[in-house]
């Protein structure tokens, strides 16, 4: 019985050892999603970068008071694209031009970081090192290309602030078939942008954080509130097994 | 009969005299004596007992959580996806109520593999307790219509593609299978006319069968009584007042039995409610994040977990496998034919099926497809038979054989690990280990009539083995 039990709890943790997904590898997404300046900044960067491209068609501009900001302060400077605070965040770019323009229309961002999510990583590590990986290809329409999403339609938006960078690629020879492939060696900068890496990747990781945060508002309640439920619960097992005992000890 | 009403003294309290007054008219404290209050249930269940009490529960909190959602979701291909993020964002608590319905769909599962599993180890199926078991494989099945038509309502990527797979499995059929998956769909592919329907389905169709069953499965169990971890009748053993000895009247006892274990279950409930309703993306697939798009399909589309075990079993079934499945059926034709005491018609009926079989799954003849479809529906279905593939003379695993338990556990590994290989994209070890799986479990069910009654069986004793508390 032992053996087989070792066997069951073998075949219970395998799941665990999958294969983590190949492909290019992810950075972890620093964790700002309770840092209320990280938030604003992402609020400010996906309004003046992301919206005029992408929707976020569940999102409502007034929801950004959670994040400590007044009425007042997102008409002045975050409401962009349309008039009422409590508008939705529509883009005017129609999907019959983004396809013309692009090749595809921007997906809706609503809950990107949630749809990004896999076995290689979360879905905001996803974002985190897509948005680090863009580099210059005049092969590509844009003249863009991306690492972790390749041949991506999106141009690189955030060029200005994290500059020109190329890739560096290896001809390699396959051990096992011996095909030629060309593997990725590193970065290398062209243009310097307007921010050091350090800022852009700060940057980076508070707009993902942001879209973290759009894709579940009530994700801090939830665990906050999560807190409280457990406790209660668990007090409350207690007293219905001692007071189920307390029945029991009749029953011979 | 002339209507009776019976006479309570004046000083009667008004809680007794309204009481008196229905149960003239009604027989609702009858109804509560027979069903719960004096309801004799055995005193040595254990802990495999109460998944029938939270399952119970579950249908509860899916029903309700259900009625609010309704209030807010759009059945309409443009405005569902959307819809569901409303009631995540806008709705007071609508957060809540979602990720209490998407883990409670879960949690169902989770609870009725165990409460089927409980019935394997303890023989809950076996004589008189057949038609319980039957009704409640009829739940089962009524569950998964449920799940799957519901799982298409929040019309993500996932939701689309995997209702456009397993709606096209039924047009593997032959000759009908085409114009059935149309009148499924109601369209040429998973459209807002399949949605609709689908809906209708999960809210009102099922749903009242549902119920139906449950009360009838809980009739039936009431009608002959329950079973216990030592397979004992407690009907055979009464007291001076007719009552079991080795029974305790469900009210108290088990109703705050029953009452702790929901507290535990609500513990794990609302841990991942509150802190991992994704589940890792088990629970809510990262996948259904993304509005259905019939122009994208996605690179790997699996159904969610709780289907897993039974669509491995359906990938598993390739050309080549088709062999070993005739091997299988041309094998087991033979032993039904030397080993057993069937009638001769039944077992010249037996051969001839099998020979359509053989010959069916012949390179010339049905595709692999439509074998993986009927496989993957058999693997379902032989679940019904277990009241009579079980021969055993004893019901429950305390008193058979020690081997016999080797046997429960090797096809839980297999059903189990056919559930994990139903997640990962298909590979080729991957399909062979599936393989190999989808024959020990179908093994361990037609070759039942004969493991299970042999070996060295244990007495059963007369009476319960309860340990006071």
């Amino acid at each position: 019985m032992k053996f087989l039990n070792k066997i069951i709890a073998t075949l219970v943790l395998l799941p665990a050892l999958a294969l983590a997904g190949e492909g290019y590898p992810l950075d972890h997404a620093p964790d700002r999603a309770n840092n209320m300046a990280a938030l604003q900044n992402g609020a400010r960067l996906f309004v003046n970068y992301c919206l005029n491209c992408h929707s976020a068609v569940s999102m409502r501009y007034s929801r950004l008071k959670d994040l400590g900001l007044t009425d007042d302060q997102i008409r002045g400077n975050l409401l962009l694209a349309s008039d009422k605070v409590g508008d939705l965040m529509t883009t005017r770019l129609s999907v019959k031009d983004a396809k013309a323009w692009f090749g595809s229309a921007p997906p809706d961002l609503s809950v990107i970081a949630r749809a990004k999510a896999s076995e290689s990583g979360t879905g905001p590590d996803w974002l985190y090192t897509y948005l680090r990986s863009y580099y210059k290809d005049d092969t590509r329409p844009t003249g863009w290309n991306n690492m972790v999403f390749p041949n991506v339609a999106m141009p690189h938006v955030l060029w200005e602030l994290q500059g020109v960078r190329g890739a560096e690629f290896e001809e390699v020879e396959d051990e096992q078939d011996h095909s030629k492939k060309m593997e990725f060696k590193k970065f290398t900068t062209i243009t310097p942008g307007k921010l050091t890496a350090a800022e852009y990747d700060s940057n980076v990781a508070d707009l993902v954080a942001y879209l973290n945060w759009m894709g579940e508002p009530e994700q801090s309640t939830r665990k906050r509130l999560g807190v409280w439920v457990l406790i209660w619960m668990s007090l409350l097992s207690v007293l219905a097994w001692r007071l189920n005992a307390s029945y029991w000890k009749e029953v011979k | 009969m002339a209507f009776v009403e019976k006479k309570l003294p004046a000083d009667a309290p008004v809680v007794d005299k309204a009481l008196n007054w229905v149960d003239s008219r009604f027989p609702l404290s009858q109804l509560w004596n027979t069903q719960w209050g004096q309801y004799y249930a055995p005193k040595n269940f254990n802990f495999w007992y109460i998944f029938g009490s939270l399952a119970m529960l579950v249908l509860v909190i899916q029903i309700v959580t259900g009625i609010f959602l309704v209030m807010h979701y759009k059945p309409d291909g443009a405005m569902a996806f959307q819809s569901v993020e409303y009631i995540m964002r806008e709705v007071p608590w609508g957060w809540l109520v979602r990720y209490m319905h998407s883990t409670g769909a879960s949690a169902f599962f989770i609870i009725i593999y165990l409460h089927m599993a409980r019935a394997l180890m303890y023989g809950s199926y076996k004589k008189p307790r057949e038609l319980i078991w039957l009704f409640g494989f009829a739940i089962f099945l009524c569950l998964m219509a449920e799940a799957f038509f519901g799982y298409l309502l929040p019309w993500g990527q996932m939701s689309y593609w995997g209702a456009q797979v397993i709606v096209n499995l039924f047009g593997a059929i032959p000759f009908i299978g085409p114009d059935l998956s149309l009148w499924i769909r109601g369209d040429y592919v998973v459209s807002d006319a399949t949605l609709n329907r689908f809906f209708s389905f999960h809210v009102i169709a099922i749903p009242l069968v549902l119920l139906g069953l449950v009360m009838a499965h809980l009739i039936a169990l009431h009608e002959v009584g329950s079973n216990n971890p030592d397979g004992v009748e407690i009907k055979e053993n009464l007291d001076a007042n007719g009552h079991p000895v080795d029974g305790v009247p469900s009210h108290p006892y088990y109703t705050f039995h029953d009452i702790f274990g929901v507290t535990i279950f609500l513990v794990l409930f609302t841990a991942v409610v509150f802190f991992a309703p994704e589940m890792g993306g088990y629970f809510l697939e990262s996948n259904n994040f993304i509005p259905a798009d019939s122009l994208k399909t996605p690179l790997h589309i699996a159904p969610t977990w709780y289907f897993t075990p039974f669509y491995s079993i359906l990938r598993a079934t390739t050309s080549d496998f088709l062999y070993i499945v005739q091997a299988g059926v041309a094998a087991y034709v033979v032993l039904i034919y030397l080993k057993s005491s069937l009638p001769a018609l039944i077992k010249a009926a037996i051969a001839g099926i099998g020979l359509v079989m053989i010959v069916g799954m012949m390179p010339f003849g049905l595709d692999a497809k439509f074998w993986g479809v009927v496989l993957f529906g058999s693997s379902v279905m032989i679940l019904a038979g277990m009241p009579w593939l079980d021969q055993s003379p004893v019901k429950s695993i305390r008193y058979r054989p020690d081997w016999h338990k080797t046997v429960l556990i090797v096809f839980a590994i297999a059903f189990l690990t056919l559930g994990y290989l139903g997640v990962e994209p298909p590979s080729p070890t991957r399909n062979v280990i599936s393989q190999v799986c989808a024959v020990v479990y179908f093994a361990f069910f037609l070759l039942m009539p004969w493991w299970s009654a042999m070996g060295t069986f244990k007495p059963v004793p007369k009476r319960v083995t309860f340990k006071p508390h």
